[in-house]
Parts: C-alpha cells; structure tokens; sequence
C-alpha cells in the first residue's frame, strides 16, 4: 500500500525519484507555455488562459487519482501530506502571493522554468523570490503570530464542507469544464478573435463529456479504509455476520489455567487501557488494525485473538473488522469489557449461604479473587505506532 | 527556425495531474518549487553569515528540525531536476534564446524591476503561506486539503484583485 516511502523506498533512491519526477515536472511545465510571463499573466487580464487550463485539469486529474487509488486500497490517505489550514496566513500569504504574481508575471516553479530557457526577466524573479524569502527568514518575529496563528490541523474538504471526496471531485470537474467553456467566450472577446486555445470545439465536447463521466464514477468513490468502517458501523451489516464468541466465564477460566494461546486485543481508548485491562492485552484502536504492525501481532502462529471492547457492540465491531481484513483466529469477547468487570472482576457473591450458590457462581467468586492478581503482575502491551505521515509542503 | 508551438493545455493538465499521483504515491507528498529556493538561501545565508545564522531565531527553529544539509532535501533534487526537464524542452521546441520578455508599453528595465518586486513578494508570500502555487494550491487541491485549496483560491483571487492596477506592465 502506498506510499512507498520509507516502507519500500528508502530516503536515497527517493533522492533519485525526485530527479526523474523533476524533469517530467519542469518539461511539462515549459512544454505548456508556463515559461512565458505574458502567457501567465494572461490569465489575469483575459487574453490567455492557458494556466487556467493547465492548472484545473492537473488538479481535478490528480484529485481523482488520489481517489482512485486509495478506493482500492493502494494508497493510505493517512499517511499522506495534507497541508495544514492556518487560516489567516493562508489567506494573507495567498494574496501576497496574488500581487507578485500579477506583478511579476511568474511563480517560483514557472520562473526557474523561464530562468532555464534564457529569460532574464525569469531569472529577476527568481532572485526576488529569494530575497523575499530571506525577508521572511530575517523578519521571522515580526510574523510569527500571522504565521502560527489560526491552527485548525489538517482538514480536508470533506470534513470542513460536510461532503464526501467524491462529490468534491465532481464538483471541481463541473466548475472546471464550466469555466474552459466560458473563459474560451471571454478570450475570444478579448484578444478580437486570436486563437489561443487550438483545441476544436468539437474535441473540448468530447474531452467535457468524458471528464463528467469520469466525475460522476469518482463521486461514488470512497477510499477503502472509510467503507470498510462504514461497513462495520452498519447495525443490519452487524446482526448478520457470524461471530465466533468467547464468553467471560470461559476466558477467565483460561486466564486461570495460563492458557499461553490468548491474547487479548483491547481496542477501548488507550486511556481506560491504562486504567485497567485484561491480562496479556494489547491496545489497539480500530484505525490500528489497519498497519502493517497490527497485521504481524493479529498473525502470530498459535495465538487466539480475544477481541474487547468496552461493551457487546464494540466489541463486535473490531471482531467484524478484524475478519474484514483477513485475520485469523479472532474470538469476540461477549459484553465487552464492562461485562467481564461486572460478571468476573467485581463479582459479589448474592448469598452468604454456601449452599445456595450455584457452581457458576462458586467459579466466579474463586475466579475474582484470582484474575485481578493476574491483571496486576501481566504488564501491558504498549505498540510503539508506526503511522507516520509524510512530511512535504514547502514551509 | 521558429520555436515550436506549446503542448495542448488539457493533454499538459492531464500529464500534469497523473505526475502529481505518481509522487504522492511514491513519496506521499505533492509537487514543490518555493521550498527548495528557502533551502538555496538558507543554505547561502548559514554559508555566508554563520555567526549572523546562529542569531537568526527562525534558523533556530529550522535547524531543531531538520537534520543535515539543507540542500539534501527532496525539493532541492526535485527543482534540480526539473531545470534540466525544462531545459531539455527548450532545446527540443527551439525556444532557448535570451530576452527579457514584456509587453511593448513598457522598457525592459521596468519589466525587470517588475520581475524582481514580484518575485520578492511572491517569495514571502509563499513562506507566509506554507507553500507556492505548486506545494500548496496544486498539490492541496491534490489532496482535498481545505488549507491548500484556501491559499489557492487567495492566490488567484489576490491577482484579479490587483491586476486592474499593474495593468500598464501587461496590456495596452
């Protein structure tokens, strides 16, 4: 599952990448015309709208891609660079960035391009780009509040326009195709009938109609991980899946015997994990169960999986989930947790009377005064998490 | 001979996106382009000036956490590369030759002048932003981020904002 790095693709060979993607990006750049300042700045006064076009269609091509490769599973969008939303230095960084481009007539990436091909002005734009820097750096104090302010972590357009991924690339695609219709109108207009865009109206009705068909298959994508949960959150999709079950009675009694097979999979919060769990427990959280790590410890040769939950339900949803994702050996604690601590743990007798307990009732009460000492010498299972995203963006 | 004509912006766009995949696939992060010129001058700077360096309370930070060389970042291979892509398709499309670009009202000089203050602003304004046109409003879009796609829309809507008043450097 991707990304490939560092899992597969260590730190030196992603130098090499970064060359070859290099040279694709800056050829494709130039190939476009985005070396030309006046091709750029065209954008802003409705003469060329190439950057208009280039740029749309690279966004909404990439967007579905993303998608498509985390709907089947081959890209983890949680390990991946989301850039943070810092919300007033978005904004202000943004238009500062507005006014050098409209001045400048380049962006950083689109002026080395220039730079390379002989243009001065390119090159002028390149040193201002890293005088301007160089203020920031020097200057740093004086906008750090702007620059650290306003942190609202890393949101994605899902979660801050309540929409799905998939309607949002729909979406784009339609504002995108909309908008090479109407500013192809407004070029004409303004360059009195020169030709910029060379594309036939007929190949731009294909090339829409395609792009809509492909928006409306995205909007129903979903990346792999969020329809499996959906999945294990469906109450219908719970009450029919048939689940091998351990009850509380049986697993202290194993817990009392040392049965070394168990291992419990404690997904309750790592907070009440800490507080109290069971012997032998792991904490692993439903999101867990989806690495590499959780995969080995599920797998282990001769281990019983003892799923725990807080109560009935959870519980059956990390057991569900844990067979979605092919693991073996997985056992659903009935009750959960709660049900364990009332039934085993905390177990009162309801007769002082000997005679009156049933046998059940005789084994819990030895089994109380034994499982907690057991709990108290097994030391917890804390995993060191592995899921680190990406680091990227240019700050 | 007369340069060739530019690739078909809609067949660039698409090429342009499905590069973006393959790098968030690969390395699990987008395009770049400010970041490695932040390298180049703190590179320069800590070079230059290394008692200054030592004072400067953002390196300070910058230093704390990143490790090694700032010229052996990703960025700095990817931008390296990517002067040689355009360069090579320069030389295919017959467009190498030295000028300064402008349009015909204003002189060189003031498109150069121009070129540097723009630069100068987009280069602050991209540190500010976390981010230039490629590391935060193309490879956010990418992504579905809410803070790239904000700092893409304050990009482009910054330059209608202003554009009517350095019109005279681009139309008549």
């Amino acid at each position: 599952m991707g990304p490939l790095v560092p899992e597969f693709i260590n730190n030196e060979l992603n130098l090499v990448f970064a060359v070859l993607i290099g040279i694709a990006f800056g050829f494709i750049l130039e190939s476009a015309g985005f070396s030309s300042s006046k091709k750029l700045a065209g954008l802003f006064y409705g003469y060329d709208f190439t950057v208009l076009r280039v740029f749309f269609t690279a966004g909404v091509t990439a967007m579905v891609g993303v998608l498509v490769l985390s709907h089947f599973g081959l890209l983890d969008l949680d390990l991946i660079y989301v850039n943070p939303l810092f919300l007033w230095s978005a904004i202000v960084g943004g238009l500062i960035m507005g006014i050098g481009f409209v001045i400048g007539g380049y962006c950083p990436g689109t002026s080395m391009c220039g730079a390379m091909i002989g243009k001065i002005d390119a090159m002028a734009f390149v040193v201002g780009a890293m005088l301007g820097i160089l203020g920031f750096i020097e200057g740093y104090p004086l906008f750090e509040g702007l620059y650290t302010g306003y942190d609202f972590g890393i949101p994605q357009v899902s979660e801050t326009l309540n929409i799905s991924l998939g309607l949002f690339a729909f979406l784009m695609i339609v504002v995108a195709f909309g908008s090479y219709w109407l500013v192809g109108i407004i070029e004409k207009k303004v360059t009195k009938n020169v030709v910029v865009d060379t594309t036939s109206k007929r190949s731009l009705l294909v090339i829409t109609v395609v792009a809509l068909i492909i928006g409306l298959v995205a909007s129903t994508l979903k990346p792999e991980k969020a329809m499996i949960l959906d999945k294990i959150n469906d109450s219908a999709y719970i009450s029919s899946f048939e689940i091998n079950t351990i009850s509380s009675d049986e697993l202290a009694l194993r817990f009392m015997y040392k049965d070394k097979s168990l291992q419990v999979i404690d997904i309750r919060d790592s907070k009440d994990f800490q507080t109290m769990t069971l012997p032998s427990a792991t904490n692993l959280s439903l999101n867990d169960f989806f690495t590499k790590s959780s995969k080995n410890i599920f797998n282990l040769e001769d281990k019983v999986n003892i799923i725990v939950g807080d109560n009935d339900v959870n519980s059956k949803k990390g057991y569900i989930l844990a067979k979605e994702l092919g693991f073996e050996n997985v056992l659903q604690l009935k009750g959960g947790f709660n049900q364990f601590k009332s039934d085993i743990i905390d177990f009162k007798s309801s007769s002082t009377i000997e005679a009156n307990l049933t046998d059940n009732q005789r084994f819990r009460r030895e089994a109380s005064s034994i499982v907690p000492v057991l709990i108290e010498k097994s030391k917890p299972k804390v995993i060191e998490k592995q899921k680190v995203r990406a680091l990227g963006g240019c700050g | 001979m007369k340069p060739n004509k530019y690739m078909n912006p809609y067949l660039a766009g698409l090429l342009l996106g499905l590069l973006l995949v393959i790098t968030i696939y690969i390395t699990g992060h987008g395009l770049g382009a400010s970041g490695a010129a932040k390298s180049v001058v703190i590179y320069s700077l800590e070079t230059i000036a290394p008692a200054h360096s030592e004072n400067v309370p953002y390196l300070q930070d910058f230093n704390a956490t990143h490790a090694g060389s700032p010229l052996k970042t990703w960025l700095v291979f990817e931008i390296l590369g990517a002067l040689l892509g355009a360069f090579i398709s320069g030389v295919l499309a017959n467009r190498l030759k030295f000028t300064v670009e402008h349009h015909s009202g204003i002189t060189s000089k003031t498109r150069l002048v121009a070129a540097l203050i723009g630069g100068a602003l987009f280069g602050f304004g991209a540190q500010l932003g976390r981010g230039c046109t490629s590391g935060a409003a193309l490879s956010g879009m990418a992504v579905f981020s809410t803070g790239g796609i904000l700092t893409m829309i304050a990009i482009f809507g910054g330059g209608y904002l202003f554009a009517y008043f350095f019109r005279k450097l681009w139309i008549n």
